[in-house]
């Protein structure tokens, strides 16, 4: 979770990762910041977010993107 | 049968009272008969078009869905006897043969679409090529029929084809609902393009008569009635003077143009988006907006998250995720990084993906040079507000303006300055001629038209620029108060002789000030002909 909050935070400092659970809702990730944290996400947790997953829940928290990671790397 | 047509009203009023008055489980049936009704009176051709489109799409979603229970079904029967790996392979196996397809589907209709719409611009390049090499053989243009509002009724197919295959939303297997979620007139013609998991819920319920809705609907009809007919119709005159008449009106007259231009597309795109998704309301039926009051919008990103909402979420979710995301450019991704270094190569995956966004939209809108330009000129845009972010951070830490009204203001004017100038592609004729008239308008001072009197010789009336003076804003009025809430709500909650007076009152407005009448050609909506 830690390495995935620095990913976000590296993004949007002023943004409160921990608590926001609308980051999608609020417009506060765009497209562009979505493939950016999917690219990184790729890189640190070796796990490919195809563009199916590419939806407002599993994007609106940091903890939703960190399910999505976990049950990415279940099935690998 | 344009919206604006007696026809359509008449259209309109036949269908509802049968819409009420027949089993309501029978709705959506009648809505089926009356959306392929609608397209026939356009033209009984374009109806071999839509069914041809509905029959392969509704033959892959449901075998793309078969397959996935085919799945479920094994994988549950082969629970304790499959290793991790196997089933990982099987699953595999299955989602090829639903990509099979998948992309069967897009490239048929993609297909269709690209014959009916992109044949002729293919021609008169391949015949520029040939000219340029001096060669005198030239290759016949194609007398092909384009189907009314194919773009639209191709790209809501799609979107739910792919949203089968992601397991988005259920296989429809009634042939018939699908084929009416594909057909369904209102938005046949200039969208939304709705996605099934919006839409399907309210089209195929049961809708009681609801005094409520009914009249929420016509509010919404009368409301786009009045942005068409009173204010895009009547400077429509005002555009084309200006436009076709590129010889005598040049500089400060191409600045009057656009923005004669922005108020036109305005009016009349929205309007029309109104009396689609006022005719759905009242039948009982939600349809997505399409519009959030764009030209407040501080960006031009921000712009197209508010302007004709349901075709950019659609190039959002089926070309910019599924090409940025996919292997082969998270491999480019991780390739341009080692090489330009982390800045440049993150970026430019997003880049890549955002051009062919921005070329599709381009070439969606309309089979010329002027279109994909105009794509590509957004995207040169966007892509350079992007990279000046840090300056503008940096500026903002400097001086905190960010917030004041002035500085607001000042974002708001120059989004729709730039919007303005992108759209010069869509009203010149051609590319060359569009920069040409650009540049007059930095080289002909001829700003004095604004206050000779010149104004009045572009068609329009003193009577017309105070109406569309006052039309401009209403627009505004109408937009600020939206912000806080439903204006429609907030008339409803006023006493009986106010409301009376106000919806009475825009019909008299609409009845009396639109623009028809001796001469009056009834004006077909801009977004019809994508």
């Amino acid at each position: 979770m830690e390495e995935l909050l620095e990913i976000l935070s590296s993004l949007h400092p002023e943004v409160d990762f921990e608590t926001c659970d609308t980051l999608i809702d609020d417009k506060i990730l765009d497209s562009f910041d979505i493939v950016s944290i999917i690219s990184e996400i790729e890189d640190q947790f070796d796990v490919v977010i195809s563009a199916e997953k590419i939806v407002p829940q599993n994007f609106n928290s940091a903890e939703a993107l960190y399910a999505l990671i976990q049950e990415l790397e279940d099935e690998d | 049968m344009l919206f604006t047509s007696y026809e359509f009203l008449a259209f309109i009023l036949i269908l509802f009272i049968l819409y009420y008055l027949i089993p309501a489980k029978a709705q959506w049936k009648l809505l089926l008969l009356a959306s392929y009704l609608f397209y026939f009176l356009a033209s009984p051709i374009y109806v071999v078009y839509i069914f041809t489109t509905t029959v392969t799409i509704y033959f892959a979603s449901c075998r793309i869905g078969k397959i996935g229970e085919e799945q479920s079904a094994y994988l549950k029967a082969h629970k304790s006897d499959l290793s991790k790996d196997e089933r990982k392979e099987y699953k595999a196996g299955m989602k090829k043969r639903q990509w099979h397809l998948l992309l069967a589907g897009l490239l048929f209709n993609l297909g269709i679409l690209a014959v009916v719409k992109y044949t002729n611009f293919a021609i008169s390049n391949i015949n520029g090529i040939l000219r340029l090499f001096g060669n005198p053989g030239q290759l016949d243009f194609w007398d092909i029929a384009l189907p009314m509002g194919i773009s639209f009724y191709t790209f809501q197919s799609l979107g739910y084809l792919i949203d089968v295959y992601r397991g988005v939303v259920p296989v429809e297997k009634n042939p018939f609902k699908l084929a009416l979620f594909i057909s369904f007139f209102p938005q046949l013609v200039q969208g939304p393009i709705s996605r099934f998991g919006d839409l399907s819920q309210s089209l195929f319920a049961e809708h009681r008569f609801q005094a409520e809705t009914v009249a929420r609907g016509l509010q919404r009809i009368l409301w786009g009635f009045f942005k068409k007919l009173v204010i895009a119709d009547r400077i429509l005159v005002g555009v084309n003077t200006i436009i076709r008449g590129s010889d005598q009106y040049t500089g400060a007259y191409v600045f009057l143009g656009m923005m004669f231009y922005a108020l036109e597309l305005y009016a009349d795109f929205t309007g029309g988006i109104d009396i689609t998704i006022g005719v759905a309301e009242t039948m009982g039926i939600t349809i997505k907006e399409n519009f959030q009051r764009p030209y407040f919008s501080k960006s031009i990103k921000e712009y197209w998250r508010r302007w004709h909402i349901t075709m950019g979420t659609w190039f959002t979710d089926y070309i910019f995720y599924p090409i940025s995301v996919c292997k082969p450019m998270l491999k480019f991704s991780r390739f341009s990084r080692s090489k330009f270094g982390e800045v440049v190569g993150k970026r430019l995956p997003v880049y890549l993906s955002s051009f062919a966004v921005w070329f599709a939209t381009g070439i969606w809108h309309g089979a010329s040079w002027n279109f994909i330009v105009w794509g590509l000129g957004n995207w040169v845009v966007i892509m350079v507000s992007q990279e000046m972010e840090p300056l503008y951070e940096r500026f903002h830490a400097r001086w905190n303006v960010r917030d004041r009204f002035f500085y607001r203001l000042f974002q708001v004017i120059r989004t729709i300055l730039l919007m303005s100038c992108l759209r010069m592609f869509d009203c010149y004729r051609d590319v060359p001629l569009t920069f040409k008239m650009f540049g007059t308008m930095f080289t002909h001072w001829n700003w004095n038209i604004f206050w000779n009197g010149a104004l009045l010789k572009l068609g329009l009336s003193a009577l017309d620029y105070g109406i569309l003076a006052a039309g401009l804003l209403l627009l505004i009025v109408v937009s600020l108060i939206q912000r806080s809430g439903s204006v429609r709500g907030r008339i409803a909650a006023k006493p009986y002789p106010v409301r009376f007076i106000i919806w009475f009152g825009l019909f008299l407005v609409v009845l009396l000030m639109g623009a028809y009448g001796i001469g009056y050609d009834e004006s077909q909506f801009i977004y019809n002909q994508f």
